[in-house]
């Protein structure tokens, strides 16, 4: 571990913006991978608010991650219309399949929900670390992971 | 009196030139530009139900019950968020309205069922009669309590999230110690980072469960004993702040203190103690009986009053008989009230005959007292607390407020939120210097002992640039100590240049602050021990009058020098004549006229030559020749420096008596115990650092069945001189009858107007928020040259750091009240703050035990690493009497009032494995000398 010097300079680059603090985050969590809660001192002190407030901003986002994120992100959608087209059928599969709940994480995965894509045409959608899939059906998504398309 | 419900205006007090006409509910009403329509609506109390808002805080507009109709505008918008407008029609009842509430609250009531929570009151208000959602649905019905908070608990299940708490401890606190975590139905009320309120930064002010409509956040003491019928206005008895309390009673017992709305000093705010830390006030450590002994290693036998007090009065007759008139004397309290320091001192000068009267005031403020009286003319701070909001400057010198003061610190953190400036010069990096929201603009770190030195430099910056109020040196000041002083500021011995050696501090950074000050608008001076405390604290006290005269910075509204005042009646019982060179009202006991004045009313002769000070009666102890003391409600063997002189002092003494709650560290060798009472059982007055004298309202009978002032009375009478009074009213009248500046104080006067700030006579009937306004009390202001001395306490190759010593939040003072009361889970022991750079170079880890070492003496404490101090410099409270921080400070004193010089003693810091000498003696000694027979 680099002692979060890193985390340091980080927020030296964004305290004097104004609302700097979700940049901060965000560069925080693209450094990281995620928002490691030794760096919400650093961020508290460097933009003189108090460790309360940094936590509210970031609980309030689902995207930041105050965990390290398993080595495969999937993203299921919950929205209507994937819902309409089988997410829920689907979602229940995965997480059967990856013994995660929705929003868990362990070494190998994590799992959360997203609330559209803007790929309703072709619902139901799931995103693999980074990359869309659509019409994605439970064995479609077996079929993924044992391609290792993961 | 029943119990006292202040009205809630819902949003705060706007303050505007301008007024707006409006109608509502057909009523007309007028209220400042910018009021919201609920606060208008209340003022003529037409309440519109709400749940988010209370007048301490601003309007947040989210529960959505208070909306209204207003004519000309669609929909139903939110009074709190609504300012009212000229002409405008507002209706705050109808079907429509009624509809929309009903509906809200049973939203409110799906997630709280709970017959016993205050949101049903609500619904019944608003008349909702069924839940139709039931409570099957989602629900936060099962969370965790979170019980870590000694004095109250938080229940989330109860919740609404109004974000009150949150908002309260923002606003009003200060602390930003809460939030709201997560979002939409997830969302719930969370301590710092989710943690636990205790492992919060939550200090436990209190002003969030003020707050909580709900009961979320709940006192443990109500919940105990169920909620108070009545209401006593009284005054704290901690800080020099003096809040306004409203303590509550079920029954004989007191349920919990409410700060008080209508408290001037505190504006419904509190702190944790005045708030939760009471109740040592009923603590089992109270000593109910009159106890004496032969000697010191007796056993104390209880006697009743007429015993211990015809025991005193023999003994003190006989050792004068022995010994002289003056071989007695008496030390008044700044804990006790005005009424009860004017008896001791009368006491003294008429019953004992001689003026060995001095207060433990001697030990902080006295430098105070002489410098602004010698500059100003009155021996008090200039401004009233309020003051501070008009202030754009602050400059704090040696004090703590968060810690020491902590109510009026949220008020300097509110200013400073809005845009006031903040120099701080201090030693450490307190918790002013940086804290959520609040940054210095310039911390100037200076060595302790150094601050003659730097406020000459700042002096020297304003004269040498131009930046003085010359207009206002010619019209107020007296010209020729002007120019003298100018002179003499003007030699480049008082340069920044030259300060920064002495200081440590970088010239540029005096220069700016100095500028900064000088020509930043109302620039306002607050200080504290770390200013009087020192060799030169007199001089300090008077640079800093020198220094806000020249820039035209006292005699209005934001300005002027203000002392923070140790102890809620450190002003009064200086007020009340407990120097030995002073009669009530700080007339000169030399002075044949004032002394007339006494004679006539007291129908005694007075001695005119000035008694014996604290320190002098120490050493007239050792010597020999001073061999009684009579000490109220202050304990000299842990508070005062140099704890191995102090206790040979009072092992030498014929005759000790001590009258306090418990028995303290002075009672170990005292021959008498007079046991005191709390300001819970007794009527009188507190005198603030702001000159305001406020009641004090007895909530409960003396437990020890005697007032106080009435033991002193007896003791007077079994001498053989006549004191007698009724009540406490009476000895306020007599004050009033010869203390000029308390001319028009009266208790009734006072029940009438809540408080009075001195002067209050017939030039100022209704008392003086600021004085000097149009010219000082003294006529002139008057410039005095104040030289830079160096502390004979110098560091060397044996004593290489220096030790400076204060306080901390949760601990007042020598401890023996919050000692007994729960807040010692926040600090239970003192610590040594020491840089990890001189940690490192003596090998010391942070929790490693490590000895002091002085000139003077010896002490073990355990040691904690921060970088709040700066190297070269430890720093410990002195709150615990095992501590013994007082056994390492010297006998160094201000040469002008010898009030100690705590704040530098020269020592070393090494680890050990074993407690101190004096450490393994005093657990003895501790032990044997308060053993009481049964």
């Amino acid at each position: 571990m680099d002692d979060f010097l890193q985390a340091t300079n980080i927020v030296h680059r964004f305290k004097k913006m104004p609302g700097g603090l979700l940049e901060c985050l965000h560069a925080i969590q693209d450094f990281y991978g995620y928002v490691p809660k030794e760096t919400i001192n650093i961020m508290a002190n460097g933009f003189n608010i108090s460790r309360a407030e940094v936590h509210g901003v970031i609980s309030y986002y689902h995207d930041f991650k105050t965990l390290p994120l398993g080595r495969n992100v999937v993203r299921v959608c919950q929205a209507e219309a994937c819902q309409s087209m089988g997410s829920r059928e689907l979602t229940s599969r995965i997480v059967d399949l990856l013994e995660l709940d929705l929003g868990e994480t362990n070494e190998e995965y994590t799992l959360d929900a997203a609330y559209c894509f803007g790929n309703c045409a072709l619902s139901p959608n799931v995103e693999i670390n980074g990359k869309l899939h659509p019409r994605v059906s439970p064995d479609k998504f077996e079929k993924l992971i044992k391609a290792g398309a993961l | 009196m029943s119990l006292i419900k202040e009205k809630d205006y819902g949003t705060p007090k706007i303050k505007s030139e301008k007024l707006v006409d409006l109608v509502i509910d057909g009523k007309k009403v007028t209220v400042p530009e910018g009021t919201s329509v609920m606060r208008a609506a209340r003022q003529i109390d037409t309440d519109i139900p709400s749940l988010c808002a209370t007048d301490s805080i601003k309007e947040y507009g989210s529960c959505r019950l208070c909306l209204v109709e207003v004519d000309g505008i669609r929909g139903t918008p939110a009074s709190c968020t609504t300012p009212v407008s000229e002409g405008m029609s507002v209706k705050t009842t109808s079907e429509r309205l009624t509809r929309i509430r009903r509906g809200i609250m049973e939203l409110y009531i799906s997630d709280h069922p709970d017959e016993d929570s205050p949101l049903h009151d609500m619904a019944r208000l608003v008349g909702l009669e069924e839940n139709r959602y039931g409570t099957k649905g989602h629900n936060h019905l099962k969370t965790i309590i979170d019980d870590s908070n000694p004095y109250f608990s938080f229940d989330s299940a109860k919740c609404i999230l109004c974000a009150r708490c949150v908002r309260a401890c923002e606003e009003v606190q200060g602390t930003f110690a809460l939030t709201i975590d997560g979002r939409g139905f997830d969302s719930k009320i969370a301590a710092g980072t989710d943690q636990s309120f205790l492992a919060s930064d939550c200090v436990s002010c209190g002003a969030c469960v003020q707050a909580c409509p709900t009961d979320s956040l709940f006192e443990k003491r109500v919940a105990e004993i169920g909620q108070p019928e009545r209401s006593v206005l009284t005054t704290c008895a901690y800080c020099g702040v003096g809040c306004g309390f409203k303590a509550e009673t079920k029954g004989e017992e007191v349920v919990r203190m409410m700060p008080w709305k209508d408290g001037m000093a505190n504006h419904g705010h509190s702190c944790v103690k005045g708030r939760f830390a009471w109740d040592y006030a009923i603590h089992n450590d109270r000593i109910l009986s009159p106890m004496i002994r032969d000697k010191i290693t007796d056993p104390w036998k209880k006697v009743d009053w007429d015993e211990a007090i015809d025991f005193s009065a023999d003994r003190l007759m006989t050792i004068q008989k022995k010994y002289g008139r003056k071989s007695i004397g008496g030390i008044t309290s700044s804990r006790c009230t005005n009424e009860e320091v004017f008896v001791v001192q009368k006491l003294i000068r008429g019953a004992f005959q001689n003026n060995n009267v001095d207060t433990c005031a001697r030990v902080c403020h006295s430098p105070t007292g002489y410098g602004l009286r010698e500059t100003l003319g009155t021996s008090a701070g200039t401004q009233t607390f309020d003051s501070v909001m008009d202030t754009d400057v602050m400059m704090v010198i040696g004090a703590n407020p968060p810690d020491a003061h902590p109510v009026f610190a949220s008020q300097m953190k509110k200013r400073l939120r809005d845009g006031a400036k903040l120099i701080v010069i201090d030693p450490r990096k307190t918790g002013l210097v940086k804290s959520p929201h609040i940054k210095a603009d310039y911390h100037l770190p200076l060595r302790p002992g150094t601050n003659v030195a730097m406020i000459n430099a700042i002096a020297h910056v304003v004269i040498s640039e131009g930046l003085m109020d010359q207009d206002y040196i010619d019209e107020r000041c007296d010209i020729d100590a002007f120019s003298d002083w100018h002179n003499f500021i003007l030699d480049p011995i008082n340069s920044p240049k030259e300060a920064e050696k002495h200081t440590g501090v970088p010239a540029e950074d005096i220069c700016a602050a100095a500028r900064l000050y000088a020509s930043g608008g109302n620039s306002a001076i607050y200080y504290g021990l770390g200013v009087t405390e020192h060799s030169q604290g007199s001089t300090m006290v008077i640079g800093m009058a020198n220094l806000a005269m020249a820039t035209g910075n006292i005699g209005k509204a934001g300005v002027g020098v203000n002392p923070l005042r140790g102890q809620n009646n450190v002003q009064g019982s200086c007020d009340m004549g407990s120097f030995p060179n002073e009669l009530p009202g700080y007339r000169p006991i030399s002075d044949d006229v004032a002394r007339a004045e006494f004679e006539k009313e007291w129908s005694v002769k007075l001695d005119p030559e000035p008694g014996l000070r604290i320190p002098n009666m120490f050493d007239a102890a050792v010597d020999g020749t001073y061999k009684a003391m009579y000490i109220q409600g202050e304990d000299v063997a842990q508070s005062d420096p140099n704890t191995h002189h102090v206790e040979a002092a009072m092992k030498a003494l014929d005759c000790l008596i001590v009258q306090d709650l418990f028995l303290n560290e002075t009672a170990r060798f005292a021959h008498v115990f007079l046991p005191g009472t709390s300001f819970l059982e007794k009527n009188g007055t507190f005198t603030n650092a702001e000159r305001r004298i406020s009641r004090v309202r007895k909530v409960m009978e003396p437990i020890t069945g005697m007032n106080e002032w009435e033991v002193t009375c007896r003791l007077g009478r079994a001498m053989g001189y006549d004191m007698s009074y009724s009540n406490a009213s009476e000895i306020m009248d007599e004050i009033a009858r010869l203390t000029p500046t308390f001319a028009g104080v009266s208790f009734d006067k006072l029940d009438e107007r809540g408080s009075i700030q001195w002067p209050c006579n017939e030039a100022a009937p209704e008392g003086t928020p600021i004085m000097h306004i149009d010219s000082f009390v003294r006529g002139k202001g008057n410039f005095i040259v104040t030289e830079y001395v160096p502390t004979t306490e110098r560091t060397n190759r044996k004593f290489p750091l220096i030790l400076t010593t204060g306080r901390i939040l949760s601990q007042y003072n020598v401890g023996a009240q919050t000692r007994r009361t729960k807040n010692n889970i926040w600090h239970d022991k003192d610590i040594l703050d020491i840089h990890p750079h001189d940690a490192e170079n003596r090998g010391i880890s942070d929790g490693d035990m490590v000895r002091i070492q002085s000139r003077m003496g010896e002490t073990v404490l355990e040691a904690k690493l921060t970088e709040n101090m700066q190297p070269g410099i430890v720093y410990t409270t002195f709150h615990m009497p095992e501590s013994g921080a007082n056994i390492i400070t010297t006998d160094n004193s201000d040469w002008a009032t010898a009030c100690p010089e705590y704040k530098v003693t020269a020592v070393e810091v090494r680890s050990t494995n074993r407690k101190s000498n004096w450490q393994e003696e005093f657990d003895g000694f501790s032990e044997s000398t308060r053993h009481i027979s049964k």
